[in-house]
């Protein structure tokens, strides 16, 4: 018998496919785990649109249920209900430690070019805050590129969307 | 096709069509930091291409690719302003970058208020993107916005930005960009230019049988 608590562990399993330090449920993308019997239902809300990793993650959780014993169906939401506010404290944290810097809270608003330019961005490893935007793509969707004049290292910054 | 479907398909074409132009700048832009970001753009224009497409899809019965690759290219509903090719100059990319973030930003806050709620979810989660595109747009319009060749460049494209959206949403557009409105480029049957980009876009999908799982 599978019980939801079991798929929401089982999912925390997952490492992100591109930022393996994280899980999904860290990344906050599993919205609801629903169990009916055998038959497992997840609400994915996908991150970035553009994103190559969503298939993989997809998959994985696919998988995880299987393992279970569970039927699975993956519900692709293309919705609103994910933003960089969603990824969980804990989340964070892990993302700093591997030297990526967190996304700043959207709460306060869409991101503007003063704030990407001028607001205080720490650097992940060394936590002073005199770091410049130097680009505001980076090699995913989800980065753009600053640098810290502090520490002289170039770092990723999670795009705050 | 409902005329749900029919609006979803001309955005997504748009997307899709813009984002594969602003790829061909992927290995040759002008310095490496604009090689990354217009590559980003290019890959976040297809992933809301691949969002728009599947809405349409589930009401067509079909799937995102059978609509990306697989219609004729007389059936794209793209508008003339994605359609041209410009590389490998500079000024009128830059151009056409600011006229249609700005023309996608009317568009995409009109969508976010539609009846239908998933046309208003999607529209919602693009926006979240294009926001760091209309950045990027911002920082190039404060640095050349005052160069001659962008300045005609902006001239020239301006009546086929006026196309992109509907005849409702031009004033706004106009009031934006501070420009009177003149005769729109209207979306019409692509011409030989994207009739190239189309024969290179769809030719892999084409080498196999139809059905092919990759």
């Amino acid at each position: 018998m599978v019980t939801e608590v079991a798929v929401w562990e089982a999912l925390a399993e997952i490492p992100d496919p591109e930022i393996p330090v994280i899980s999904l449920v860290d990344l906050g993308v599993v919205k609801d785990v629903a169990v009916d019997g055998d038959r497992v239902r997840i609400e994915f809300t996908p991150t970035f649109m553009g994103c190559p990793a969503l298939d993989a993650m997809r998959t994985q959780m696919e998988e995880a249920v299987t393992a279970l014993g569970g039927e699975p169906q993956v519900d692709v939401l293309l919705d609103d209900s994910w933003s960089t506010d969603k990824i969980t404290p804990a989340g964070r944290e892990k993302l700093r430690e591997a030297g990526f810097a967190p996304p700043a809270p959207r709460a306060e608003g869409a991101p503007t070019l003063l704030q990407l330019q001028k607001a205080v961005h720490r650097c992940p490893y060394c936590n002073s805050a005199a770091t410049r935007l130097d680009n505001i793509f980076g090699p995913t969707p989800c980065r753009s590129l600053r640098y810290c004049t502090s520490c002289r290292q170039p770092f990723e910054q999670f795009k705050t969307i | 096709m409902t005329e749900r479907a029919q609006l979803l398909i001309e955005l997504a074409d748009d997307e899709l069509i813009l984002g594969w132009r602003n790829s061909e700048w992927t290995g040759i832009a002008p310095f490496l930091e604009e090689d990354v970001a217009f590559s980003s753009i290019a890959q976040n224009e297809i992933g809301h291409a691949r969002a728009l497409y599947e809405l349409a899809a589930r009401e067509l019965d079909t799937d995102a690719d059978a609509l990306a690759f697989d219609r004729k290219p007389e059936e794209y509903r793209c508008a003339p302003l994605v359609q041209l090719r410009f590389v490998p100059d500079w000024a009128r990319t830059i151009a056409r970058h600011v006229l249609y973030e700005t023309a996608d930003a009317i568009r995409i806050e009109h969508l976010k208020e539609h009846e239908d709620a998933a046309l208003a979810g999607v529209a919602a989660k693009i926006e979240r993107e294009e926001v760091y595109h209309r950045l990027h747009a911002e920082m190039w319009l404060d640095r050349l916005g005052r160069e001659a060749r962008y300045t005609e460049a902006v001239e020239e494209l301006w009546p086929y930005a006026l196309g992109v959206l509907a005849p409702e949403l031009r004033p706004a557009l106009a009031e934006r960009v501070d420009r009177p409105e003149v005769d729109a480029v209207e979306r019409h049957a692509p011409g030989e230019e994207f009739a190239e980009l189309w024969n290179e876009m769809t030719m892999v999908r084409r080498s196999a049988p139809v059905g092919a799982q990759w």
